[in-house]
């Protein structure tokens, strides 16, 4: 080999180095962010664990209490969120997927809802607020739970689509076949095959808005009291998170990280729960 | 049988009714941003846009310093962001051993399953301190004392503002960018990657002549979805971005965002034309996140009708 080879093959080599050496230092540090979050989350909020924590409801500045209201909230404002927009999604997932795959209005549809998906969950707040806050005159855990819903929309239609669509079309014909109506096919059938793939899809929809904040501030706003009533302002864990943590007072940082940690640990064991079932049910097919 | 019949109608019917809903959705989501910043624009005019003036006592807004600090923090947590998504991406595609892709990509996944709210009080608590006591004085020694450059960096170390929202922004795009890029480049065929291999190309070079190329399309909208997600971003921001309502030229000066203008302020706007210009800020934030999504959706729908083709 010449020189002038030599030259060029060491400096290939060493641009070769240099660009694997920056991608593992990146990897590197995606992975020590989430490691020092973790840290942090658990460091300050452990200490704030406590029966009090789970049984009394959100302190005065400098008293004693929990987040047990905030935490009901939270409870129920995701469980309604989610009751009322699953089977929106599912309904229009099934037409993207069963009645209509390629017409105008399916390719229309698909685009929009792909633009929800990622659309600011603070300006899904404001149309709330504009259409049921200001009609009702009063902030609500209902207005809540709709913001919440409008979110779980897009992420149910997008993946029981998907789910739908992996469905063999073999075992709709065996159905067809037997004189089945097209609506029998599939509720009874398809609905059925896909049913692992669609829970993980409102699983990691669940995930998704348990931890929002944004689209609560201006719906549900907060309650600092035990409050059950849905048509009234109503506690949640995110509002308090943000309350708390911005306060001067040391004890309502403390439940702020107390509460901060709960919804981190509650959000990443739905999602690898998730995960797992679409894993397991992949593995079965 | 007839019955049946009436049974095929109306589930189709109803389901085709939840998809036009969803449609409908975004129309009335525009609908009613566009009547609640009717008083807002009536007021102010098209002048709304670019002016800087912020007082709630006065009645007199102006939209301008909150569009530039949206902007400017997307724009910085992007820069921030992308090279090293790539390094990511590069990393799960083309170096990781088989066995460690998943948990690994699982795990940088599970980052944009914290919530926005998670990332600000660690930002606020953790990240604010070690900036302002090590970073933002270092930067303000070193790259402060050149000049024009220098602007970017002046002023005292704060902690917050907006270099610390960049921050944060950039690592809650991050897990976006990566696996959308991951995703692209797995779509690059074996065969075409394993030629070039096989001609003696380095790692870098089949990343750059053939993997890059193949999957430009995809990588764009994949960092538009992320630019998407960055300018619509809330509950971070309003941690660490100091709220306030001027622009400096300095990165380390805070500012403020739409979505933390509308976070901090929304609930305590008594007056109509208060709330109506925070109703015309999420107006404008929402047609910019569209006009963005749109584009990024469009790129990676063009990337996925080849793949099929």
């Amino acid at each position: 080999m010449s020189s002038a080879n030599l030259l060029l093959y060491g400096r290939r080599r060493a641009v070769n180095y240099i660009v694997l050496a920056l991608s593992y230092a990146a990897t590197v540090a995606g992975l020590l962010v989430l490691f020092l979050i973790m840290w942090s989350l658990l460091r300050n909020g452990l200490p704030a664990f406590g029966i009090d924590f789970f049984t009394q409801s959100t302190p005065p500045p400098n008293g004693e209490g929990g987040l047990l209201n905030a935490i009901y909230g939270s409870l129920v404002m995701t469980a309604v969120g989610t009751a009322i927009g699953t089977p929106v999604g599912i309904l229009c997932g099934t037409f993207l997927a069963e009645f209509s795959r390629s017409s105008r209005l399916a390719m229309a549809v698909r685009f929009i809802n792909d633009i929800l998906l990622s659309a600011p969950s603070i300006v899904i707040g404001l149309f709330v607020y504009v259409v049921m806050v200001v009609p009702m005159g009063h902030f609500s855990g209902w207005a809540g739970s709709v913001a919440l819903a409008i979110l779980v929309v897009p992420v149910v239609v997008r993946t029981s689509e998907n789910m739908l669509s992996l469905v063999p079309s073999g075992l709709r014909e065996a159905a067809f076949a037997l004189g089945a109506p097209q609506w029998k096919v599939v509720v009874l059938v398809v609905y059925r095959a896909a049913m692992q793939g669609m829970l993980t899809g409102v699983l990691l929809a669940v995930a998704r808005i348990a931890g929002e904040t944004a689209p609560l501030l201006f719906t549900a706003f907060n309650n600092q009291f035990w409050s059950a009533n849905m048509d009234g302002p109503m506690g949640n864990l995110p509002y308090v998170i943000f309350q708390f943590a911005l306060s001067p007072y040391a004890g309502w940082q403390q439940l702020a990280w107390g509460g901060a940690l709960l919804i981190t640990l509650a959000i990443l064991t739905l999602n690898i729960f998730a995960r797992l079932l679409a894993n397991w049910s992949s593995f079965e097919k | 049988m007839r019955r049946q019949r009436l049974g095929d109608t109306l589930f189709r019917a109803v389901t085709r009714g939840f998809a036009l809903g969803v449609l409908l959705l975004l129309g009335a989501i525009i609908a009613s941003l566009v009547s609640g910043s009717i008083p807002a624009f009536r007021e102010f005019g098209p002048s709304f846009l670019i002016s800087t003036a912020w007082n709630p006592v006065k009645e007199n807004f102006g939209a301008l310093p909150a569009i530039y600090g949206t902007l400017v923090t997307s724009l910085l947590a992007m820069m921030l962001a992308v090279p090293i998504a790539f390094g990511i991406a590069i990393f799960l595609t083309e170096l990781c051993p088989p066995l460690l892709r998943r948990p690994i990509g699982t795990l940088i996944e599970l980052l944009a399953a914290i919530p926005s709210i998670i990332y600000g009080i660690w930002g606020l608590f953790v990240l604010a301190p070690v900036l302002q006591s090590v970073v933002q004085p270092a930067l303000i020694g070193s790259l402060g004392e050149i000049p024009l450059l220098g602007v970017l960096f002046a002023g005292p170390p704060l902690g917050l503002g907006i270099l610390t929202a960049s921050i944060i922004l950039a690592v809650m795009v991050l897990p976006f960018i990566a696996s959308v890029s991951r995703d692209v480049f797995l779509t690059v065929p074996p065969l075409l990657r394993e030629s070039a291999y096989g001609m003696g190309a380095t790692t870098s070079e089949v990343i750059r002549d053939i993997i890059i190329p193949h999957s430009r399309a995809g990588i764009v909208g994949g960092v538009m979805l992320g630019l998407g997600r960055a300018l619509g971003e809330t509950m971070a921001v309003t941690f660490v971005i100091g709220n306030a309502h001027h622009i400096k030229a300095s990165l380390l000066a805070p500012g403020t965002t739409i979505s933390a203008t509308l976070a901090n302020e929304f609930t305590e706007a008594v007056s109509t034309l208060y709330t109506s210009s925070l109703i015309a800020l999420g107006l404008i934030l929402f047609v910019i996140t569209l006009i963005v999504l749109a584009m990024a959706n469009y790129m990676l729908w063009r990337m996925g009708s080849r793949e099929e083709a």
